[in-house]
Formats: C-alpha cells, sequence, structure tokens
C-alpha cells in the first residue's frame, strides 16, 4: 500500500487534486467565512458605508465562484499543511505541490508572487527558496490530508509577535496579558490588512514556532469551540471586544472588525513569553482535501 | 455618488470630501513598489543621467498622469494570442508608498491616489498643495474591481519589475471608490483612528 501512495504522490492523479485544490481555495471562499461576513453585514445600519463595503464583498464572493477567478489579486504564499503516515515521501509531495502551483500560476489562478530578495526578480511562477510554504506532520491516519492556506502579504504585514511583559500596555504574563496585546494588534493592523480579520493566534513556543503555530490555528472553522475551556472564553472575549474597537470593514468605521478569534498555546521557555499573532484577511481562502488509501480523494467542507 | 472623468480639474477635485463615494474613468496606470522607487530615484532625482528608454517612459507617464490616477494594485493578468486583460485587481497597501507619495503627487500632476488602508501625514500635505484626492478601493475584491478596468493599453516595466509590480496602463470605466483623504487636509483614516484608540483605552482600562 505504501509503495501505492508513493506512485500516487508522483503520478499525475495526485497533482491534478492539488491543481484543484489550489483553483478552488482561491476562487470559491469556504461557506463557514461567507455566512460571517453575511452575519457582519446584518449587523450593520442600513444605508451605512460598512454594509455597503460588506455587500461588495459578497458579490466579489459570487462573481468569483461564478467566473472561477480570484477572490483577490493577491492570492497570497501558498501554504501547504500535509499529514500523512510512515512511509509517504515528504519530498514527492512537495514536489508534485510545487508543479501544481506553477501550472496553477500559468492559468492565472495564482498570482506569481515569488521574489527573490536579492535580486529583485519574480519567478514567474510562485515557485521558489521558501515558497510554497510545507508543514509537514506524520499522523495515524491511513490517509494523507493536504489543507492549504492562501494568505496575502498585506496581512500578513500586519502579523506580530509580543514579547510579555509588555510595561507600556500594561500586559503581564498571563492570559489578561494576552487579551490586551490581541487587541492592542487589532487596533495597530487598523484597516491594512483588510478587516474585518480572522486573528490566528500562539501563545508561547519560540519566535519561529510561535508564527507557525499561529498560522496554523487559520486551518479551524470560525465556528469551531476551542476545547480548552480558557482559551474558548479568551477567544469569545477579544472577538466581542475587538468588535468594540469600530475600526469596520477596511478600516473604515464599522460593527465588525474581528469574523474569529483562534487561539493555540506552546509550552514555552522559562525566560520567554511570546505572543504571536498571524492576522488573516476577510477572505481567508483555506481548503483541505484528503486521499484515502484507495486512491480516491475528497473535500473536506 | 459623483463621477469623475480622467483628466480631472482642479475644481472637480476641491468638491471632494472625505467621506464621498465615487467612480472614475479614464485612462490611468497601477502602480506599487518598485514603480515608485523607480519613479522617485530614479525618473524624479535622475536629472541628466537617464537613459532614453527612460526618458521615453518618464514622459509617457507624466502625460498619462496629469490630471490622472494612479492605482496602488498588483493585478493578476491574462494574455490571449498577444491581448492582455485584467483577471483580478483589488487595491494593495498603500502606506508602503508613503515615503514616495508626495513627490509622485508633486512631479506628475496627479489628482488621484488609489489604494487601501490610507496613508499618512506626508501624502495628506502633497494632496492640499497639489489638490489631489486619495480614494480607497475595496480591498479583496479582485473580480469585480477587475470588471470595471476594462481595457489594458500598454505595460511598462514588466520584465524588469515582475508583472505584479509592473505600471499598467489601463482604462477604467466606473472604478469604484470612497475618497478618504481629501484636498482639504481631511484624513478619514486620522479622525476614525482617534475614535479606534478611545475604544481601545476603554476596553482595556475594564
Amino acid at each position: 500500500m505504501m509503495e501505492e501512495r508513493g506512485a500516487l504522490a508522483a503520478g499525475g492523479a495526485f497533482g491534478e487534486a492539488v491543481f484543484d485544490l489550489i483553483r478552488r481555495t482561491a476562487c470559491d471562499l469556504p461557506q463557514d467565512v461567507e455566512d460571517a461576513i453575511r452575519q457582519a453585514r446584518e449587523k450593520e445600519k442600513p444605508d451605512s458605508r460598512a454594509r455597503d463595503i460588506l455587500s461588495l464583498y459578497l458579490d466579489n464572493i459570487a462573481r468569483a465562484r461564478e467566473k472561477q477567478l480570484p477572490l483577490c489579486q493577491d492570492t497570497g504564499l501558498p501554504i501547504f499543511v500535509i499529514r500523512h503516515p510512515l512511509g509517504i515521501s515528504q519530498r514527492e509531495i512537495a514536489k508534485a505541490c510545487e508543479e501544481a502551483t506553477a501550472r496553477a500560476t500559468g492559468v492565472q489562478y495564482l498570482r506569481p508572487n515569488s521574489v527573490d530578495p536579492v535580486s529583485g526578480m519574480n519567478s514567474g511562477n510562485s515557485v521558489g527558496p521558501g515558497s510554497p510554504v510545507f508543514y509537514f506532520e506524520e499522523s495515524d491516519e491511513n490517509s494523507i490530508s493536504l489543507s492549504l492556506i492562501l494568505k496575502g502579504g498585506g496581512s500578513e504585514n500586519v502579523c506580530s509577535q509580543y514579547s510579555l511583559p509588555d510595561g507600556a500596555l500594561k500586559a503581564g504574563r498571563d492570559l489578561e496579558g494576552v487579551r490586551r496585546v490581541l487587541l492592542d494588534s487589532v487596533r495597530k493592523a487598523e484597516g491594512k490588512g483588510c478587516a474585518p480579520g480572522i486573528l490566528g493566534v500562539c501563545i508561547g513556543g519560540d519566535r519561529s514556532s510561535g508564527y507557525n503555530h499561529s498560522k496554523h490555528q487559520l486551518l479551524r472553522r470560525l465556528d469551531d469551540v476551542n476545547p480548552d475551556s480558557k482559551l474558548a472564553e479568551l477567544e469569545a472575549r477579544v472577538l466581542r471586544e475587538g468588535n468594540l474597537l469600530g475600526i469596520g470593514p477596511l478600516g473604515l468605521g464599522g460593527e465588525t472588525t474581528l469574523l474569529g478569534v483562534k487561539i493555540g498555546a506552546l509550552n514555552r521557555h522559562p525566560a520567554c513569553y511570546f505572543v504571536t499573532i498571524t492576522y488573516m484577511c476577510w477572505e481567508c481562502r483555506r481548503r483541505e482535501i484528503v486521499f484515502d488509501a484507495d486512491g480516491t480523494w475528497r473535500f473536506i467542507e | 455618488m459623483t463621477a469623475l472623468q480622467i483628466p480631472i480639474s482642479e475644481e472637480q477635485i476641491l468638491s471632494l470630501h472625505a467621506g464621498d463615494s465615487v467612480t472614475i474613468s479614464g485612462i490611468a496606470t497601477t502602480g506599487r513598489d518598485a514603480a515608485h522607487k523607480y519613479m522617485v530615484e530614479k525618473l524624479i532625482d535622475g536629472g541628466d543621467s537617464l537613459s532614453e528608454s527612460d526618458r521615453r517612459l518618464f514622459d509617457e507617464l507624466k502625460a498619462i498622469y496629469r490630471g490622472g490616477a494612479i492605482y496602488h494594485c498588483g493585478p493578476i493578468v491574462r494574455n490571449d494570442s498577444g491581448k492582455w486583460t485584467i483577471v483580478s485587481a483589488g487595491p494593495t497597501t498603500s502606506i508602503r508608498e508613503e515615503v514616495y507619495e508626495d513627490r509622485v503627487i508633486a512631479a506628475f500632476g496627479l489628482r488621484v491616489v488609489i489604494g487601501k488602508g490610507g496613508m499618512g501625514p506626508r501624502t495628506l500635505a502633497a494632496c492640499r498643495e497639489n489638490r489631489a484626492v486619495y480614494v480607497h478601493a475595496i480591498g479583496g475584491a479582485g473580480v469585480t474591481t477587475a470588471e470595471t478596468m476594462v481595457e489594458v493599453l500598454d505595460v511598462f516595466k514588466k520584465d524588469e519589475f515582475g508583472s505584479p509590480e509592473a505600471f499598467w496602463k489601463v482604462r477604467l470605466l466606473n472604478f469604484p471608490g470612497i475618497v478618504t483623504m481629501d484636498a482639504h487636509g481631511k484624513s478619514l483614516h486620522e479622525e476614525l483612528g482617534k475614535g479606534f484608540d478611545e475604544s481601545l483605552a476603554k476596553v482595556l482600562n475594564v
């Protein structure tokens, strides 16, 4: 069976599935995100600027789905999160994902978004050192799960990492301190990351695992509930209080500033207390496909 | 809703106020990070050292921008048998151009800067001094915005800057946006920002 899977990863069917995953992620916003935008619109006063903007968002979602065109011109940095059983070649999977990424760029499901920082040259096909991004994880499942997040550069620029205690924010090393820096980050992001946004958060970890884990939180559905009751409570509170800031759609005022807050935690070094925030724009483009052992694959809704 | 047709007059700009909804029609270009750096460091500050091709592009951009608009956008484009079309083209975050935009507005006679997220005091001052406005486009609305960029007329610096960063010369038809910084010195971002600060102080002091 392992040999078969290896063949699957290298062969055309796997690549076709990844290509389809990219297309669908770029063009078809997940239902829970669209529902959250619709609910946000209902909260805004009739004839308000915020309501008009949210209506334009919904138009764009419908047009992109209907025409199968990328929702946003910034199709972001593709981030693949792959869970696989023992014995699967990560290099083969990465190769298939890179090929599908280049192909999807060639037919405009993706914008060429990989630029050499030294020469300034755009690779032209979204593939290059560090792009796309891969996170691999071995699992006990017999199937391969492939999740894709397309994360735009504007929202990436407003991500932040706080080191607690933070004197200016009176944020100590506890969940109250975390709450304070999260709300500060929302204020600072303002409309620059395409509000209303979603916060993926990691409490703890080191500087790099913090960002990694905070990005993984963005795979969660907006309507899920954190199994850790303390974190669930904090998520609900920051969501409610973030929406009291009045930043609103595009940062031009309104009732909805956040669509979701998703918090994870990693153990920390005794000397360190990082709070890492990955800000996701309102167009939270994420999709997951699962390849079963029999070689078939399906989208997870 | 005010319909702006490029070239846009000084009087028309002065009639606009932060908060007004507008549509923009006429010929403009996209231009973002590499384009702004190039315009300021090479074209504006280049003096006599400009190459023939830079000189030609400088003249072409001056002709487009006089009374016209630049759009902070890195579009997705398609080429069908040599003909370019815009596929998806919402705005990119404008604040990165804050260090350049005042000089671009002054040197080229721009009337409209289009982007998202708003800009800072330097651009606001340049808007007042040169009779220009900042128009906020709909962030994330790539498909519906692209439908208002009806024709690609030319492209400059595509190979050097890469497709997202090139100057795409396009014809806009009823491109939608909101004036958030006007020529009277008012910035909706600055004004709203004070309210956000007060609200943040309130939720932090509970």
